[in-house]
């Protein structure tokens, strides 16, 4: 859960997260009369309905009120290999509400008031059908924390009514040819945490990487942004081996016995290198590198030290506020997708702040237009790239207990700003708006 | 023998005292937020006194009016700590509210008004009764706090509202919210009362509010040659005694502004240590001195050259500083 790359795997939650609002309640009810999930065994039921939020909530007459949806979709992965990286079932869901209460908290001298509508779809649900539901609510603002497909299946079927914002996938693609003006990204892409990790191998002088990736599409598209990054840096990809996944239990009583002998086999008469580069989004194999190699390498990628927007542990430019207001509310640590979501629900709220109004055209506008920025604990003002919507951030590299830097480095120097080089950047871009 | 020595140091302390007589020999106080320690150095030799282990993460710090007690936040121990300004004896602990970072001392030195970074809200404590004397909620994540010299009204700024709030002293109440730039970090008067100055960090500006119509009339901004726009993140705010200047402390980009309070325009930059973060002033307005957190030193600035002299090593990560007043 401390890993950024991991969003594309939003698991069921398990039973009731017990706050949905009224709408998240209708929304979820019409969901599970309308949907057929696609993998039986593995569908969540849709959040059941919830009890009516508490009349305290509900906001006086002369007070703005702003609706602002987190759509999350699950998707079907397998247990994780560690029992610690189990994603909480609240997971992006309550960095979402953090930021309401933040928001709420500004809106009281805006008269301004903050809702978030919670609305889960199953594996294999009909996303569209649970954002028309939203549209009639008029609820124009969605956050989404989903795979790529249905960012733009939700994008394309909400054209100029709601604003999207991706607080999930990491997909380049849809930064890219797959943009879309109505769709806005908070989280890194997969480009921008590979460049965060080959800047600071450079810096290192660690530059013959012996790149391991996974046999999944989402394991391959990381291994290539891996490639891009050590390309476009100066590194060198001496050797390149694809880890099988061959399916089977998770959980075994000696499964490490095993381990401890294939991973050795697998990783031996490699070229020589200076990391053993790992991209295994899917979690597979990553973390059974470390330690367990044929050589004694280090491991970074997908294990080892590992590129994220946010680290439970970050604590600088005042993020131990924020770390400790998500601790105080939710008695556990913050993740990247919570992170994710919280820079979303923020996005909203400083524009309504800005612009004085809970209306959607001015705020949406307020968040595309040049004046916009984003102050989220991470040293500097956060602003979208306007050619394809991206969130311009400073990206975490850390090991799972400590952050160890955070990229760019210094001297990657950049005309406009530093940020832009991390990820596609203007010339670059195949995105077309 | 015992006794011989006893006497020698007696002399000696009686002599040190006598030398250390200039009238414009004060004290500087440096919270050093991450040895949790408070460093003392003397304005006459620009040499450390001595440095005295305090509470934990050590950050806003202020003095009573008489000189007699400093004043020092010690966040992590969510306490305000009182030491007797000479010895550095701590003294006791005044209520505080959780998290506290930074506060300002009313100016009859009556009451502390302290900003509680965790829970929005500013804590009032009655400095003499050492009692809680009201708490007021603001924005998310309290930080900035000046008070009006006249007394009537304190400041507070919130970091993720972006808000300056004004508060009344005499009802506790808000009576105008001022929508700054992102991250508001600090709040200063001007002497004579009529504008409020507020740094913002990550929007990189001074807004200059003008109290008698609680609006920004001026939004400074700067501008280094060779300097990345993102790395200029204005935190502390000073402005001279005279009312003339205003030191504007520019964090990570290593640099103080000087701004000519009438014209708001930046004279110039002055180079101090790495990550600049707050200013404090001798009362005779002769020096001013920066707390430089990466580079674990203090500048000494000459207020009338208006040129860095010195750099004073002092604890690990200086976060705030204040100068007795005699």
């Amino acid at each position: 859960m401390q890993r950024s790359i991991r969003q594309e795997k939003f698991r069921p939650a398990t039973g009731s997260t017990g706050t949905a609002s009224i709408g998240a309640a209708l929304v979820a009810v019409a969901l599970a009369s309308v949907t057929l999930p696609a993998i039986a065994q593995d569908a969540a039921p849709a959040t059941p309905p919830a009890a009516p939020a508490p009349a305290a909530a509900k906001a006086p007459a002369d007070v703005a009120n702003v609706k602002i949806a987190v759509l999350r979709q699950a998707v079907d992965a397998p247990a994780p290999l560690s029992l610690l990286d189990i994603p909480p079932a609240d997971d992006g869901f309550s960095g979402a509400r953090l930021a309401a209460e933040d928001n709420n908290t500004t809106g009281r001298f805006m008269k301004q008031h903050f809702d978030i509508v919670e609305v889960e779809v199953p594996v294999g649900g009909d996303a569209v059908a649970a954002l028309k539901d939203l549209l009639a609510q008029d609820v124009h603002f969605i956050v989404t924390l989903a795979p790529a497909d249905t960012v733009l299946a939700i994008a394309d079927a909400a054209g100029d009514e709601a604003l999207i914002l991706n607080a999930g996938a990491p997909d380049d693609r849809l930064r890219g040819e797959d943009c879309r003006a109505n769709v806005l990204h908070l989280g890194p892409s997969r480009a921008m945490l590979a460049d965060a990790l080959a800047q600071f191998m450079m810096w290192k002088r660690w530059d013959e990487w012996f790149l391991i990736r996974g046999s999944h599409p989402n394991d391959e598209l990381w291994a290539a942004a891996l490639q891009r990054a050590a390309t476009r840096f100066g590194a060198k990809v001496v050797e390149e081996r694809v880890y099988e996944d061959t399916g089977g239990s998770r959980r075994t009583d000696t499964g490490h016995v095993q381990v401890q002998k294939q991973i050795p086999v697998f990783t031996q008469r490699a070229e020589e290198h200076d990391v053993i580069v790992v991209a295994d989004e899917s979690e597979i194999f990553g973390e059974y590198l470390p330690y367990r190699t044929w050589e004694p390498s280090l491991v970074v990628g997908s294990a080892g030290l590992v590129p994220m927007s946010w680290h439970p542990a970050h604590e600088s430019w005042g993020a131990t506020q924020l770390q400790s207001r998500f601790v105080k509310q939710n008695n556990r640590t913050m993740s990247p997708l919570d992170y994710q979501a919280w820079m979303a629900v923020r996005t909203i709220g400083e524009a309504a702040t800005r612009t004085k109004s809970g209306e959607f055209a001015p705020v949406r506008d307020y968040i595309k237009g040049p004046a916009f920025n984003l102050a989220a604990f991470k040293g500097q003002a956060l602003t979208f790239r306007p050619w394809d919507g991206q969130l311009r951030q400073p990206v975490i590299l850390g090991t799972p207990k400590l952050p160890v830097t955070v990229s760019p480095q210094e001297g990657y120097l950049h005309k406009v700003t530093e940020l832009d080089t991390l990820g596609y950047d203007q010339p670059e871009s195949a995105c077309k708006l | 023998m015992t006794t011989r020595l006893a006497t020698y140091a007696a002399t000696a302390l009686l002599a040190a005292t006598m030398l250390a007589g200039p009238a414009c020999a004060y004290t500087v106080y440096v919270s050093n937020e991450k040895d949790n320690t408070v460093t003392l150095i003397d304005t006459a030799t620009l040499e450390v006194i001595k440095t005295v282990d305090v509470g934990n993460r050590p950050r806003g710090i202020t003095i009573s009016l008489d000189g007699k007690h400093l004043f020092v936040c010690t966040s992590d121990d969510d306490t305000v700590q009182v030491y007797d300004a000479k010895t550095m004896e701590l003294l006791y602990d005044l209520p505080s509210g959780p998290d506290p970072e930074l506060f300002v001392l009313a100016p009859d030195g009556k009451h502390l008004y302290i900003a509680n970074e965790d829970d929005a809200l500013v804590t009032v404590v009655d400095v003499e009764s050492r009692k809680m004397v009201a708490e007021i909620p603001v924005g998310v994540e309290p930080e900035g706090m000046g008070v009006s010299p006249d007394g009537k009204f304190v400041v507070n700024t919130s970091e993720t509202t972006n808000m300056a709030h004004i508060i009344d002293t005499a009802s506790h109440e808000i009576v105008e919210n001022v929508l700054v730039d992102s991250r508001p970090r600090f709040a200063e008067f001007t002497p004579d009362g009529k504008e409020l100055w507020v740094s913002s960090e990550i929007g990189g500006t001074v807004s200059v509010i003008d109290m008698a119509t609680r609006q920004i009339t001026t939004k400074v901004e700067f501008e280094i040659a060779g300097v990345a726009k993102d790395a200029i993140q204005p935190v502390g705010v000073r402005i001279s005694k005279d009312g003339k200047k205003a030191l504007v402390a520019l964090g990570p980009s290593n640099r103080v502004a000087v701004v000519d309070t009438a014209s708001k325009q930046v004279e110039k930059y002055l180079l101090v240590g790495q990550r600049v973060w707050q200013l404090a002033y001798t009362p005779d307005g002769k020096l001013g001195f920066s707390t430089n957190g990466n580079s674990n030193d203090v500048s000494v600035i000459d207020m009338e050259t208006m040129e860095v002299t010195k750099s004073i090593p002092v604890g690990g990560l200086p976060w705030g500083v204040v100068v007795s007043p005699d």
